[in-house]
């Protein structure tokens, strides 16, 4: 899931204008031999990231044959909006089931980023500040269960929250419930933790690389000038910290967004189904291909102010840098 | 990576604080402070916050291996160490059960072949890109942070019906997967490339053509070198993170002999009858991910030998994309 850690990211952005050597003999020339270098790459991009999308816009602009098989509308003359009006009608119309949906996705990402804020903050802030000379075991552990796949990871859960699990079997030992909870049947609360437990690495990742680049000296400085440590942090780390938090919540929250598989496998029931599931849905159902990408459409253009920002910060990290 | 002065920061709280009081003994005496108001007391509370992450983060993911070697069916009661569900099951364990040796094979194909024909692209894309600097290197290089931002179940969307409507003499399959694992992880070498790219500055290869290089060989003899611990990092990063990837290889598999690991798991474990079989192949993913995240690890360290700034904590950082 390369959606992890986009700390050295921001460096990418650093187009800024080449330095002015006067070693630039025939520079047209030079140009040309770079763009032949970064050839195969734009020609990648064009074909299966630029094309693809417009493939999805003609899709949903288009309309089905008799066989229900999408017609694309290439032609951008030809849009039609039809499928866009469907989805708007089971967004907020009468019977609308797209509508709660996208309110219960938002609610879930909203409680998982937070919590994986709340948990992996305190987490990496202890690592770079305290571990000390253990502070490369601690990072090892932290690590770790990025190198564990998701799905092996939701197995683990599924594993521990079946009736007769370890979950249960504890609960049931401690007398804190009479009867084994059927955790597995659609609560919402064991959605958001497998999010939490599923995203959470990315976060840590991102939160680590981001504290430790705090200078240490400002945070030694104000315990040196009296500050107590809750001050020191809230006065401190937490406002340097601030565009990390940023950055991590996104990078938890978009893949969320268009999470399908964490909630079929920890819950596989309409009361907690998500965005992703009625995308996920309607690809695999013949003849709501169109509307499948008018949603995606829709939530892309949802998402684009946040992926916008983190694009902004990434560049602004870079003229910082520069 | 703050490696030195993080280190520092371990030793540095009864140095700073006996230092503070030896040069200050009547103020200590006038104001002797209590345990808990000490600013460079160690943050236990934290740090048993932290081990309980780590708990929490780890156990699960060591009980799913324990199940693997379980002799019973049962993925929640021990019943015994075995090696059925790898070997000795004539049905249902990896050696014998083609679904899962299938999986495990498709899982390493699809991995090598991304790795082998997204890394060359990502890096020499970079090379381009840094050096070019025109409106369009400055166009794709957005692109490419756009492709690591945009929520990986809408970019499925859109290679799904760019494969099923225009390129359509590209079968879903092992090669639509590869292409679309290609476009989604050319963001790790790109971005960590130009990252070195831009530590690396212009220096050495203009000392390269005053030697009389010209600037392939430039390139070839001076820029790849030193970029090579790079390249090697993104290479496992890729690796990892097909081995990892769940949405591309799901909506863009057609039949049993194209699905790799997670996305048997996870069309196995949907229906609810699963058994430690797929534990077992879990497993076997995860130690395959840990041997590549080792050897990176020891290969980072070697490569950067000697380097200011390497360490243990530096080459961890970077395998894992900081």
């Amino acid at each position: 899931m390369s959606q992890a850690a986009g700390t050295s990211i921001s460096e990418a952005a650093k187009a800024a204008p080449e330095s002015k050597t006067g070693k630039t003999r025939n520079r047209r020339e030079q140009k040309w031999v770079w763009g032949l270098f970064s050839a195969p790459g734009i020609a990648t991009l064009i074909l299966l990231f630029v094309v693809p999308f417009y493939v999805v816009i003609a899709i949903a602009a288009g309309t089905l044959d008799i066989f229900e098989s999408p017609v694309p509308a290439w032609n951008p003359l030809h849009w039609s909006g039809a499928n866009f009006s469907a989805i708007f009608h089971d967004l907020v119309g009468q019977g609308a089931f797209i509508g709660p949906t996208f309110v219960r996705t938002v609610v879930y990402v909203v409680i998982a980023s937070l919590l994986c804020l709340l948990i992996a903050y305190p987490t990496a802030y202890f690592v770079t500040r305290w571990a000390g000379r253990r502070k490369v075991l601690f990072l090892v552990l932290l690590i770790a269960p990025f190198w564990v796949s998701y799905m092996m990871r939701m197995l683990a859960w599924i594993d521990l929250l079946q009736t007769d699990g370890y979950i249960n079997k504890a609960l049931v030992n401690l007398h804190i419930t009479s009867q084994p909870i059927d955790w597995l049947g659609g609560h919402a609360s064991t959605v958001i933790l497998g999010l939490v437990y599923g995203y959470i690495p990315y976060m840590i990742i991102v939160l680590y690389a981001g504290l430790d680049r705090i200078d240490q000296r400002l945070i030694e400085a104000g315990g040196d000038l009296g500050l107590n440590r809750w001050r020191t942090f809230t006065r401190i780390t937490l406002p340097l910290s601030r565009q990390t938090i940023m950055t991590g919540l996104l990078i938890t929250a978009l893949p969320m967004m268009g999470d399908y598989f964490t909630n079929q496998l920890l819950s596989a029931t309409p009361s907690t189904s998500m965005i992703g599931n009625l995308i996920d849905g309607q690809l695999s159902t013949p003849g709501l291909l169109p509307q499948g990408s008018a949603l995606s459409l829709l939530l892309l253009v949802v998402l684009l102010p946040l992926m916008a920002y983190y694009v902004y910060q990434t560049y602004a990290a870079a003229d910082r840098a520069a | 990576m703050a490696v030195d002065s993080a280190t520092r920061v371990g030793d540095s709280p009864s140095v700073a604080s006996g230092g503070g009081a030896g040069n200050a003994l009547p103020v200590a005496k006038r104001r002797r402070r209590p345990p808990w108001r000490n600013p460079w007391r160690h943050a236990w509370f934290l740090e048993g916050f932290t081990w309980l992450y780590l708990i929490w983060s780890i156990v699960p993911i060591g009980l799913a291996v324990l199940f693997s070697f379980n002799k019973g069916k049962s993925q929640s009661a021990w019943q015994g160490f075995s090696l059925r569900w790898y070997i000795t099951d004539p049905v249902n364990s990896v050696l014998h059960g083609a679904v899962y040796h299938q999986a495990v094979i498709q899982t390493l194909r699809l991995s090598f072949l991304t790795t082998v024909i997204t890394v060359p692209l990502g890096v020499a894309f970079a090379i381009g890109i840094n050096r070019w600097r025109t409106r369009t290197s400055a166009s794709f290089n957005f692109v490419m942070i756009l492709s690591f931002v945009v929520p990986e179940l809408i970019f499925g969307v859109a290679l799904f019906s760019v494969f099923s409507q225009l390129y359509t003499n590209i079968k879903l399959g092992t090669w639509a997967e590869v292409l679309g694992l290609v476009v989604w992880n050319i963001s790790w070498p790109a971005i960590i490339v130009v990252a070195r790219l831009v530590s690396i500055g212009p220096s050495f290869e203009e000392a390269a053509a005053d030697l009389g290089a010209s600037r392939f060989e430039a390139v070839r003899r001076v820029l790849l070198p030193l970029l090579s611990p790079a390249i090697f990092a993104s290479a496992v990063l890729v690796f990892a993170g097909v081995i990892d990837d769940f949405v591309i290889v799901d909506l863009l598999s057609s039949s049993a002999s194209s699905q790799p690991v997670s996305v048997l798991i996870y069309s196995t474990t949907r229906g609810g009858n699963n058994g430690p079989a797929l534990n077992a192949i879990a497993t076997i993913m995860l130690f395959v991910s840990l041997i590549v995240a080792t050897l990176g690890y020891f290969a980072y360290r070697w490569m950067t030998r000697g380097e200011r700034g390497a360490g243990s904590e530096g080459a961890l950082a970077n395998i894992a994309g900081m």
